[in-house]
């Protein structure tokens, strides 16, 4: 997650990361991590990157950070599929919630 | 060649969802994706979302979501029929690092019969089928996450950034730092070695490694981990 500030809202960390805030922290799945002001508008980075064990990188040439995935044992926290929605080639989003009712296949490729 | 086998599973309820991850946005997979004329969802992850999220490290990986948006495999190398790199005729007038590159994926381990196979029985038989993991073991079968990788993620976050903002230079020691710290994320590397060096991913200014000699040292044939089918 590229940021220009120490702080981010709570609807920019669930876009992108599925972490929600909520009064008793930063959520997802069946974990819960206490936040010392979990109520405000923003959330600072920097207790966020040490309490769910993210990665704060800093290029000072640019003015930027950015905030890796937590880390622990394994990618994924949980089986449930976080809230993903991603462009299609002509831009337009598509998330993969809208699939539920059906089997999905998701490949990943590249052009290289 | 996924269109192909969405034709034939979608009746039974299967959908196919393509991600590139490129860099290079539509600009990159964009051609592709209109020679293919997919019917499914194709979508373009510009950021390597993927990586972060579920744990991808290679290319092509497969993931199997059910009917209630539970991950039932996570991702695994996963291909769609014949293995097209490993297969392709080799021009006689192609040169010598063409060659041995073409060597070198001939050796990978590709086993699309395996994993069509599975797809099938999960598509058929839903929960029921041997292959439909329960969610204790999906979750400890995704990649590990140490600390290295989170750092790596944020490292090649900055160098995507940058090099989309046409700070190409810059961004090269991010995605160099991310290759050191998670060596076996091939889309990290060839990501970046693709961008210098866009056909052979070869020998550069600006990279430790490169896809001929990075693949040779940990041997062709682990490339692709063997699926644990």
């Amino acid at each position: 997650m590229i940021l220009e500030r120490l702080e981010v809202t709570p609807r920019e960390l669930r876009e992108r990361t599925g972490w929600e805030i909520r009064p008793e922290g930063a959520c997802k799945a069946d974990r819960c991590v206490p936040l010392p002001d979990a109520g405000g508008e923003r959330v600072d980075v920097r207790v966020l990157a040490e309490r769910l064990g993210m990665a704060l990188v800093q290029d000072d040439a640019h003015g930027l950070w950015a905030l890796g995935p937590e880390s622990g044992e394994r990618a994924l926290l949980s089986a449930e599929l976080p809230e993903v929605t991603l462009p299609d080639r002509h831009g337009t989003p598509f998330s993969l919630a809208s699939l539920r009712g059906m089997k999905v296949l998701i490949v990943t490729w590249a052009s290289w | 060649m996924w269109q192909a086998l969405r034709n034939e599973l979608h009746p039974q309820g299967l959908e196919v969802v393509t991600v590139a991850l490129d860099v290079g946005g539509a600009d990159a997979a964009g051609p592709w994706i209109d020679y293919a004329k997919p019917e499914h969802p194709a979508l373009i992850d510009a950021a390597h979302r993927m990586d972060e999220l579920f744990g991808v490290v290679n290319v092509p990986s497969g993931m199997w979501v059910d009917e209630d948006g539970v991950i039932v495999r996570p991702p695994e190398p996963a291909f769609p029929g014949k293995a097209v790199i490993a297969e392709l005729p080799v021009p006689k007038e192609a040169p010598p690092r063409i060659l041995e590159m073409m060597q070198e994926a001939a050796k990978m381990r590709i086993e699309p019969e395996r994993y069509l196979a599975a797809l099938r029985d999960w598509v058929d038989k839903g929960r029921e089928s041997a292959f439909a993991l329960d969610p204790g073991e999906v979750v400890a079968r995704s990649a590990p996450r140490p600390p290295e990788c989170s750092r790596a993620a944020a490292c090649f976050e900055l160098g995507q950034h940058l090099h989309r903002a046409g700070q190409v230079e810059d961004a090269v020691p991010w995605f160099r730092e991310a290759h050191r710290l998670q060596p076996g994320n091939w889309t990290y590397k060839r990501q970046a070695w693709e961008l210098v060096d866009p056909i052979l991913q070869g020998p550069s200014e600006e990279y430790d490694g490169d896809w001929l000699s990075d693949v040779r040292e940990i041997g062709a044939e682990n490339y692709y981990p063997r699926a644990e089918l």
